[in-house]
């Protein structure tokens, strides 16, 4: 007897609605486990969690503030995965976005009255991540440089940069010193709509309605699909391949770093620390766990950030170390990436076949 | 029998009435706290945690304490400290500067819930700030590091270019300086609190500039550590570090909340708590000088004790005559660095090698 695993020529629905499900079961248990090793009860630390983020207006809102980016980054991650592009540089874009926007926010106040300066700050960082996710792109496209190396690095140049400013020139001069720069004015803030929730959240559910059907809906999205099936089909369609490697792999950037302008306009209202806590990581997770199909990802965005808002509820209300509640979210996180394998795979018991159907290899 | 009944909802609602107010006035104090790194860093947040577990050994019944940690400076900061607000908590102990705009916020939005945060300088009707000058301390390390030293070089591994880091290294070099006027204090910034690889690495970056004592400002035992591996002595900070890394430490110099959360926390029982920027030093029992080690010699304590004598019968460090790098007199003999300018330091003084930011 043998066990195999074949791929799945088409996704199977059942698969697709009944693997979560299992796997969140097996994340519950598995988690349950740990949780009754270290003395704390299972299910009122899950009450407490889920009360935490979704229970009361302030966790609620709380739980979107955090998704805005997961979405807006998530959206970003999986166009370029569409096509193969492996972009793990969506932190680095959402950091030189934050970055882009605090400087329109900043210092170009005079240019643009009232209002209108929220809009250029927000147009800065969707652009800034664009630029910063295009020069992989044409590495790739023109060098065939290997994205997912470049991507990675320029994270930490957007980084360190974005440091330099707020460590350096841009420091708020009367901020005793802290880094962080001073506060923008009100006129770049976004507006919230719940607490520290903005309208990000808005602007992220609507772009992945548009995103889906600019995908399936119009010829541009059909020849992205083809670009990501193969490259090699893609070009005998006469598909201008780079071309649109390039520009999908910008718009990537611009989502991620208008994830980063929102960050910066909607929530913190200056350039400090805290901006690039990750978001364009987990953003990775969030689009392979919507199968990178952009109307899943609201939804993968506010369950992640709900187990990570809800975890500060296994210190706050359990009790328990802080380092309990990311062992979680990795417990809940990994039978969910794992059970996405039967997803696109059949898991098959194959029975050896009858030896007399076996050809003998013929003797001599 | 409706007579009955309407007499039993009567006296439900009567019950129901008193209840709470029996019930609230046996309700304990809810008192949280919000930690940068986790109370096992055996530094800044072990010694706030110490605090902590005394006054609720201190109170008992009376409070109940609550913590959370590894809470990063910046955005998460103010979900989580509204989060305690919104449960219940009467007080909010919030202790890394840059908590101090997210607990300011958090103040405006709940009038009723007190606020204590460490190090900043924002105050509201319902938010006070409380710190020590843990720089007499240093000053009192400073002397045996001075007299320590073989190379005359001494390592500071520094956290944040902000003045209360600034007036720690002056203060330790002014120390190191007033027994020894040819050492100089070589700093080098992490921009860190809570990271013990980079505070390591700096650590090993100054030894293998030729410091021998190694003193720092962040809240591990790391460069304390990495001297100790090379052979080479160190000066402990937050905690008595001694403890924890070994007699290479010579001293330490360490915090003490236990008295000023107990203090604090007898005031709002009372109900006499009013806002207030609380800075006090070695006399206040906020900031002490820990035990020494072994290695230091009889003379070199007798001069800590001295020294020691003069601050708590009022000398301050600041005095003057004071240099700053270039050599230029800050301040004349006779004069002392006033408080603002203290709170608002942003320049090093003669002997320190390196800039602020």
């Amino acid at each position: 007897m043998k066990f195999v695993f074949e791929k799945r020529k088409s996704t199977s629905v059942p698969a697709l609605i009944l693997v979560p499900l299992i796997s969140f079961a097996v994340s519950l248990v598995l988690t349950a486990l740990l949780l009754a090793i270290f003395g704390a009860d299972p299910f009122k630390t899950y009450a407490a969690m889920a009360v935490g983020a979704f229970g009361t207006s302030h966790g609620f809102a709380e739980t979107l503030v955090k998704a805005i980016p997961l979405m807006m980054t998530g959206l970003g991650v999986a166009i370029a995965f569409r096509l193969k592009f492996w972009n793990i540089g969506a932190e680095g874009q959402l950091t030189l976005g934050g970055v882009a926007a605090a400087g329109v926010a900043l210092f170009m106040e005079r240019y643009f009255p009232g209002r209108s300066l929220l809009f250029a700050a927000l147009f800065g960082g969707l652009l800034a991540g664009a630029l910063w996710a295009g020069i992989p792109a044409i590495l790739k496209t023109t060098l065939k440089v290997d994205e997912t190396l470049v991507t990675l690095m320029m994270n930490y140049i957007a980084i360190l940069y974005s440091e330099f400013l707020y460590y350096g020139p841009w420091r708020d001069p009367k901020g005793y010193g802290f880094p962080g720069s001073r506060m923008f004015s009100a006129n770049a803030w976004l507006p919230r709509i719940m607490g520290r929730a903005h309208v990000g959240i808005w602007v992220g559910i609507a772009l992945a309605i548009i995103l889906w059907l600019v995908l399936k809906r119009t010829r541009w999205g059909f020849e992205l699909q083809i670009i990501g099936a193969s490259q090699k089909a893609a070009r005998y369609q006469g598909i201008a391949v780079e071309r649109n490697i390039i520009l999908a792999v910008m718009l990537s950037g611009a989502l991620c770093g208008l994830a980063g302008a929102f960050e910066i306009t909607g929530i913190s209202h200056r350039l400090q620390q805290g901006l690039s806590i990750g978001y364009g990581y987990t953003a990775i997770i969030v689009a392979w766990m919507s199968q990178l199909n952009p109307l899943a990802v609201p939804f993968v965005a506010i369950a992640l950030a709900g187990l990570s808002v809800g975890g500060d509820q296994v210190q706050m209300v359990m009790g328990l170390p802080a380092a309990m509640g990311v062992v979680m979210q990795g417990l809940i996180l990994f039978p969910m990436l794992a059970g996405s394998l039967f997803t696109e795979y059949r898991f098959l018991v194959v029975k050896p076949e009858p030896r007399a159907a076996c050809p003998e290899p013929s003797q001599e | 029998m409706r007579k009955i009944v309407l007499g039993l909802i009567a006296i439900l609602m009567l019950v129901s009435l008193v209840l709470p107010a029996t019930a609230q006035a046996k309700k304990p104090l809810k008192v949280a706290f919000v930690y940068i790194g986790p109370p096992g860093d055996l530094g800044w947040t072990y010694e706030h945690e110490r605090g902590r577990l005394a006054a609720q050994k201190y109170f008992g019944d009376k409070i109940e304490t609550k913590y959370i940690e590894n809470v990063p400076e910046g955005p998460d900061a103010e979900r989580v400290i509204r989060q305690y607000a919104i449960q219940g908590y009467d007080v909010i102990f919030t202790t890394s500067f840059g908590y101090m705009d997210p607990t300011y916020a958090v103040a405006q939005e709940f009038p009723k819930v007190i606020f204590e945060h460490c190090s900043g300088y924002k105050t509201a009707p319902n938010m006070a700030t409380y710190f020590g000058r843990i720089e007499e301390a240093r000053y009192l390390t400073g002397i045996i590091a001075g007299r320590m030293t073989k190379s005359n070089k001494i390592g500071y591994v520094a956290a944040f270019p902000i003045p209360e880091v600034v007036r720690g290294i002056n203060g330790f070099t002014l120390g190191v300086r007033s027994v020894n006027p040819n050492a100089k204090v070589q700093v080098v910034w992490t921009n860190t609190w809570y990271d013990p690889v980079k505070e390591r690495e700096a650590a090993v970056a100054l030894l293998d500039a030729g410091c021998d004592i190694i003193a720092q400002h962040q809240d591990t035992t790391e460069p304390q550590k990495a001297a100790q591996e090379r052979g080479k002595l160190s000066i402990g900070y937050d905690s008595d570090m001694g403890k924890f890394v070994g007699d290479t430490v010579l001293a330490s110099a360490v915090w003490n909340w236990e008295t000023y959360y107990i203090a604090t926390i007898q005031n709002i029982l009372n109900g006499t708590w009013k806002t207030h920027e609380f800075w006090g030093g070695l006399k206040d029992n906020i900031a002490k000088l820990s035990d020494l080690s072994p290695r230091v010699p009889a003379n070199v304590r007798k001069e800590v004790e001295d020294a020691q004598k003069k601050i708590l019968s009022g000398w301050k460090i600041f005095s003057g005559p004071i240099k700053d790098q270039s050599g230029k007199v800050v301040y004349k003999a006779g004069e002392v660095v006033p408080d603002d300018k203290q709170l608002s330091m942003d320049w090093f003084v003669e002997g320190v090698v390196g800039k602020v930011q």
